[in-house]
């Protein structure tokens, strides 16, 4: 349906079409988001937990995981709130180099990925192994602050960006692919920008 | 979750009926969706206006109209110099036009379904949107639940919504109005002149009979991460407090 009067001609410009997924606009700054206060989480404070079910499968201070191989990663991410940013310079440990660490291949095909202020979102394994997402620890070099999600964010840079939770505490091995904070609320399971997944109720 | 639901678009077509403005940059568009629309006080929903040359734009606008208003949904928009949707209703849109809707969306930054304890409110600028539809949702029910809404703007005329709050603050019926006014002197006896502080929070909440149960703050990524750490060191609990940013 053309709404009457309304042209494309405020767009904001982008030189390519084809990096914006349906519904989203080109954003040069870096939004922020959350559903609560922003927690300020000390590095000597801060661990991160690798768990199947309630058990856990190995458990790292700031240090034993600062010491992980770190990967770069830039990439594009997309907000359900329909901004796009092209090129986010991320540093941080590969899930695939968490896994590794911790000597365990995936025991089931679904994570709940855990955070500080209690905010949880569900990504299916898939997702996070073969160099696709990262815990983030430095963002253009610098370390991640704490409006961005540090000290460590997760990063899944090709769902939107809900997924990449803030302030991130803990990955969590789930038997079956079970609702987070956000899908519990009106948003997809699973979140993909080029398929619009942005509602529950979306294809 | 139902299969008719997911058969039928989610989008829906809701006319323009009405146009108000509130203050020099917000104006009040009421639309009259095709379709049933039920929704819980503090929602919002998405807005698709559509080129010619097929190019769509949406945004996400939080509803102001309480749930029990019957028919057309309000939404106070903000205009945006550099915006490309914000510009269009405050330049282009007219009584009549159609646009496209989807929701209601959220269920986060909504009116508690338990009521259990007093609500603490704070809102910066047009983040008072949401706010609004919550309080009027109270007045509508004749809800007992005791409000503190404190809102902070530059100027006494961008205080939207100003006549309906201030004649809600006088029924004296456990809702309570501060306004804080940034670049202004103060109006009324018990407003402020100033940004939100510790203190500003911990005399608000000195006006609820019992400390908040929840605390909702609404505005700008600045605007919310002051007000959420002045209540948090005003000592509510994190847990309890509810945040909706516009991004910025």
């Amino acid at each position: 349906m053309v709404t009457r009067g309304f042209s494309s001609g405020r767009r904001p410009p982008t030189d390519d079409d084809a990096r914006i997924p349906p519904g989203q606009y080109l954003e040069q700054g870096f939004p922020v988001l959350s559903a609560g206060p922003t927690p300020r989480v000390r590095t000597e404070d801060w661990s991160f937990t690798l768990k199947h079910g309630p058990r856990p499968i190995k458990k790292w201070n700031w240090a034993e995981f600062n010491a992980l191989p770190l990967t770069k990663m830039t990439r594009d991410i997309h907000c359900v709130t329909a901004w796009t940013k092209f090129d986010t310079p991320w540093q941080g440990v590969l899930v695939d180099d968490i896994l590794a660490d911790a000597g365990v291949e995936p025991p089931t095909g679904f994570t709940l990925a855990h955070a500080f202020d209690g905010y949880t979102t569900n990504v299916p394994v898939k997702d996070l192994t073969a160099g696709k997402a990262m815990v983030a620890l430095l963002y253009e070099g610098k370390p991640i602050t704490p409006d961005h999600g540090g000290p460590a964010r997760l990063l899944v840079p090709h769902l939107y960006f809900w997924k990449s939770a803030k302030w991130l505490n803990g990955l969590q091995f789930t038997s079956r692919d079970e609702p987070g904070f956000w899908e519990l609320r009106g948003y997809h399971i699973y979140g993909d920008p080029w398929r619009e997944q942005r509602y529950t109720n979306d294809p | 979750m139902s299969d008719t639901a997911a058969v039928q678009s989610p989008w829906q077509t809701a006319g323009i009926v009405r146009i108000e403005k509130r203050t020099p940059r917000v104006t009040s568009f009421f639309f009259q969706p095709s379709r049933p629309f039920a929704y819980r006080a503090g929602q919002h929903v998405d807005v698709r206006l559509t080129a010619p040359d097929g190019y769509q734009a949406r945004r996400s606008y939080s509803i102001a109209s309480a749930p029990e208003t019957n028919g057309a949904i309000e939404l106070a928009i903000e205009k945006l110099d550099d915006g490309e949707v914000s510009p269009f209703f405050h330049e282009v849109a007219a009584i009549g036009d159609e646009i496209e809707l989807r929701g209601p969306l959220g269920g986060h930054f909504v009116w508690p379904k338990d009521e259990s304890g007093p609500l603490v409110m704070v809102g910066g600028g047009s983040g008072v949107v949401p706010l609004m539809s919550m309080i009027r949702h109270r007045a509508a029910r004749n809800s007992a639940v005791p409000v503190v809404l404190v809102f902070s703007v530059r100027v006494w005329d961008e205080v939207i919504f100003r006549d309906e709050l201030i004649a809600l603050d006088e029924r004296q019926d456990g809702f309570e109005l501060v306004l804080t006014l940034t670049r202004e002197a103060a109006r009324r006896p018990a407003d402020y002149a100033r940004r939100v502080d510790v203190a500003m929070m911990a005399q608000a909440m000195a006006r609820l009979p019992e400390p908040p149960g929840l605390a909702f703050v609404c505005g700008s990524n600045a605007f919310v991460s002051a007000a959420a750490q002045a209540l948090i060191d005003a000592g509510v609990a994190a847990e309890i407090i509810r945040t909706e940013r516009y991004g910025v």
